[in-house]
């Protein structure tokens, strides 16, 4: 067992002829994924790989292949109209790897996949990582082996590192989950946390925030009430100062909200050991 | 990016929103001439990009045209908070017999736009939500319907509004929504919007804040930027599509990805150090782009060490360190330098950088604990 992506996955790529969609399409194809179809309006016909077919648009893509799950490289400009076409399509579980989509795109587009019960996933994120299983998006596939530690994070790289201090001593995940560093994302640490806790081969969680927004704290709550799993916390941003946007568009301290020492302490409240820096993280769990 | 008070307010007016009659000025003999043409009492405001101009003194009521030459100068002589004052808004005058708020910001929780009024305008919102925050007035907007009347309504019968005033508050707010929408904003405020004493409601100041990502669709704005309030090597990095924020520690960061450059950071200082930027190279950085970003690090004299953390995946190890020996070549660094290479090519990475007299360092840890000791003379 894993979350939101295994054996099952049939992985439509949006985008699949541009240089960032053809180079990961290639990466996730060597890794195992099971990539059935790609789109690209004005390439429908071409091959990728000589084996995966190139559609105009994800509907006919999804008619011609069952495709069931969809991850997007689409250019800032033009993503929120691939989110829209994804779920339009029916495909109920939508990866978009994104970044720079302007909030009030991803507003219209949150508000309007909510009421057709899509899941999506980022955008402005890693996508997942089912180690030996699925790969749904960029997260390198060697630096992490199967287990039983499941992950959620905010951030890319900063989850490579975590999932590289594991694989050095030996420690594997059930499923890596980048959620991503916008403001208004598909997917929360609360909604995988929930995942995680109902995934049997899941025993441990490991989850990584920033600063910026409420996450973190909802995410607190949520653990000391729900959750039976034990959790280790890390947050990133200690270091940063008001008002200034470090790198993700979410990550910013507003009104002196959103801080770090906020999210550990309401963290460590609800009983998550929170580590001081990333490689302390495996001699925790 | 922060507009200016007058640069918003000229857009809250082409939606509708009334605004003070008013000019901006560049000189005090500017200054003066708009306020003859407008006759009668001016305000004197300062457009600098921080909050607490009146406090600082960069607001003030002038009588005559004499008298807002002599204030228009000593305020554009001014700075405030570190930013040089290099325009002043002469609006007239108001009368004032009641202060409101009105913002529209991104609820990140709830995913959706939400209005904020309340009767208690005048002072910033953050004041008010600290000492009475049951008199802020929330109400969320569906981005897929925009405002209702009933909305409007409701805000205006929730703070007290008199019942004259109703049709035209709706105006006002809906214009304030379509400002914000269109323009992508991530705030939009009218603080105050005042009733005069004779019955009129008018947007005394306005605030806006844009979304950076949307500002490819919005050459207007992006033409409006005013870059005083950012530091020279934050104009440089942004050409060169690297976050650079200056920072005032003595290790220069740079690393791949936000928040890994975040944690970097937060390493050093739990290792006693002081990091001097925060630095993403960003996925796939080139060795063109490396260089550049080395180049802003060093050109801060603060700077004693420099840590590099690569953890290879769309970046290659290989790059990067072609960068690192393109930069060493150009800027001949004086400082130690400590470099830790992990993930993709990262072995072909570190046997360039050999030959190149740099500290490595296998864990994070380790290459904290040791860009620590550099800056300290240690190495």
């Amino acid at each position: 067992m894993s979350i939101l992506a295994n054996k099952n996955t049939r992985l439509l790529v949006q985008g699949i002829t541009g240089s960032e969609g053809l180079f990961h399409t290639m990466q996730m194809i060597a890794y195992g994924t099971n990539v059935v179809a790609g789109v690209t309006p004005g390439k429908g016909g071409e091959w990728v790989n000589g084996n995966v077919p190139v559609f105009d648009s994800v509907k006919r893509a999804v008619d011609a292949t069952g495709a069931n799950t969809s991850i997007i490289f689409v250019p800032a400009r033009f993503a929120a109209d691939s989110i829209l076409e994804a779920a339009d399509a029916g495909i109920p579980f939508v990866v978009c790897i994104t970044e720079g989509i302007p909030v009030m795109d991803m507003m219209r587009v949150r508000n309007y996949i909510d009421q057709k019960n899509v899941r999506l996933l980022g955008p402005n994120c890693p996508g997942l990582l089912t180690p030996g299983e699925a790969k749904v998006g960029i997260i390198p596939g060697d630096i992490a082996i199967p287990g039983n530690v499941g992950i959620v994070s905010r951030s890319g790289t900063l989850t490579y590192e975590v999932l590289y201090a594991l694989k050095q001593v030996g420690m594997g995940s059930s499923t890596t989950v980048g959620i991503g560093g916008d403001p208004i994302n598909g997917t929360n640490h609360i909604d995988i946390l929930q995942m995680f806790e109902d995934d049997p081969q899941t025993d441990k969680v490991v989850m990584i925030g920033e600063i910026g927004g409420t996450d973190e704290e909802k995410a607190a709550e949520f653990i000391a009430t729900k959750m039976t799993k034990p959790v280790i916390g890390f947050i990133a941003g200690q270091t940063a100062p008001p008002g200034k946007r470090m790198g993700h568009a979410g990550a910013i301290i507003e009104g002196g909200s959103g801080t770090a020492a906020e999210k550990i302490a309401a963290l460590e409240a609800a009983g998550v050991k929170v580590a001081r820096h990333p490689e302390e993280i495996p001699s925790l769990l | 990016m922060k507009l200016h008070e007058y640069q918003s307010k000229t857009i809250f007016s082409k939606f509708g929103i009334p605004i003070p009659k008013g000019k901006v000025a560049a000189t005090a003999s500017e200054a003066r001439q708009i306020a003859k043409e407008l006759g009668g009492a001016v305000v004197v405001k300062s457009q600098v990009l921080v909050g607490g101009r009146g406090k600082a003194g960069g607001i003030k009521v002038a009588k005559t045209p004499d008298e807002v030459e002599k204030i228009a100068g000593q305020i554009l002589a001014m700075e405030i908070k570190g930013l040089p004052v290099r325009k002043v808004l002469i609006d007239e005058a108001a009368d004032i017999k009641k202060e409101i708020y009105l913002g529209i910001t991104n609820d990140r929780a709830e995913k959706k736009p939400v209005i904020m009024a309340s009767a208690a305008g005048g002072v910033e919102i953050e004041e008010i939500a600290k000492t009475n925050p049951e008199l802020i007035i929330k109400v969320h907007i569906n981005p897929l319907i925009g405002i209702k009347d009933y909305q409007s309504r409701d805000i205006a019968s929730a703070i007290d509004l008199p019942r004259e005033h109703w049709k035209v508050f709706g105006e006002i707010l809906k214009g304030l929504w379509e400002v914000y929408q269109s323009h992508d904003a991530t705030l939009a405020e009218i603080n105050p919007l005042v009733i005069t004493g004779d019955d009129r409601l008018v947007a005394l100041d306005g605030k806006m804040l844009i979304d950076d990502n949307a500002l490819f669709r919005h050459q207007d704005l992006n033409d409006m930027r005013d870059t005083d309030e950012e530091a020279p090597s934050e104009i440089e990095a942004r050409k060169y599509g690297l976050t650079f924020i200056k920072l005032d520690g003595n290790i220069g960061c740079m690393v791949n990805g936000a928040g890994l450059a975040m944690a970097s950071m937060d390493i050093l200082k739990l290792f006693g150090g002081d990091p001097a930027n925060f630095l993403d190279i960003g996925g796939g950085a080139s060795a063109e782009k490396v260089a550049a970003a080395m180049r802003i690090i060093l050109a801060d004299p603060n700077v004693k060490a420099i840590l590099f953390n690569i953890f290879g995946g769309i970046t290659r190890g290989d790059e990067v360190a072609k960068g690192i020996l393109t930069a060493m070549e150009e800027v001949k660094p004086k400082v130690p330098m400590v470099v830790r290479l992990v993930g993709t090519n990262a072995v072909e990475g570190r046997a360039l950088l050999a030959s190149a007299n740099m500290i490595t360092a296998e864990t994070l840890a380790e290459a904290a604990q040791k860009a620590v000791a550099a800056a300290k003379g240690d190495f």
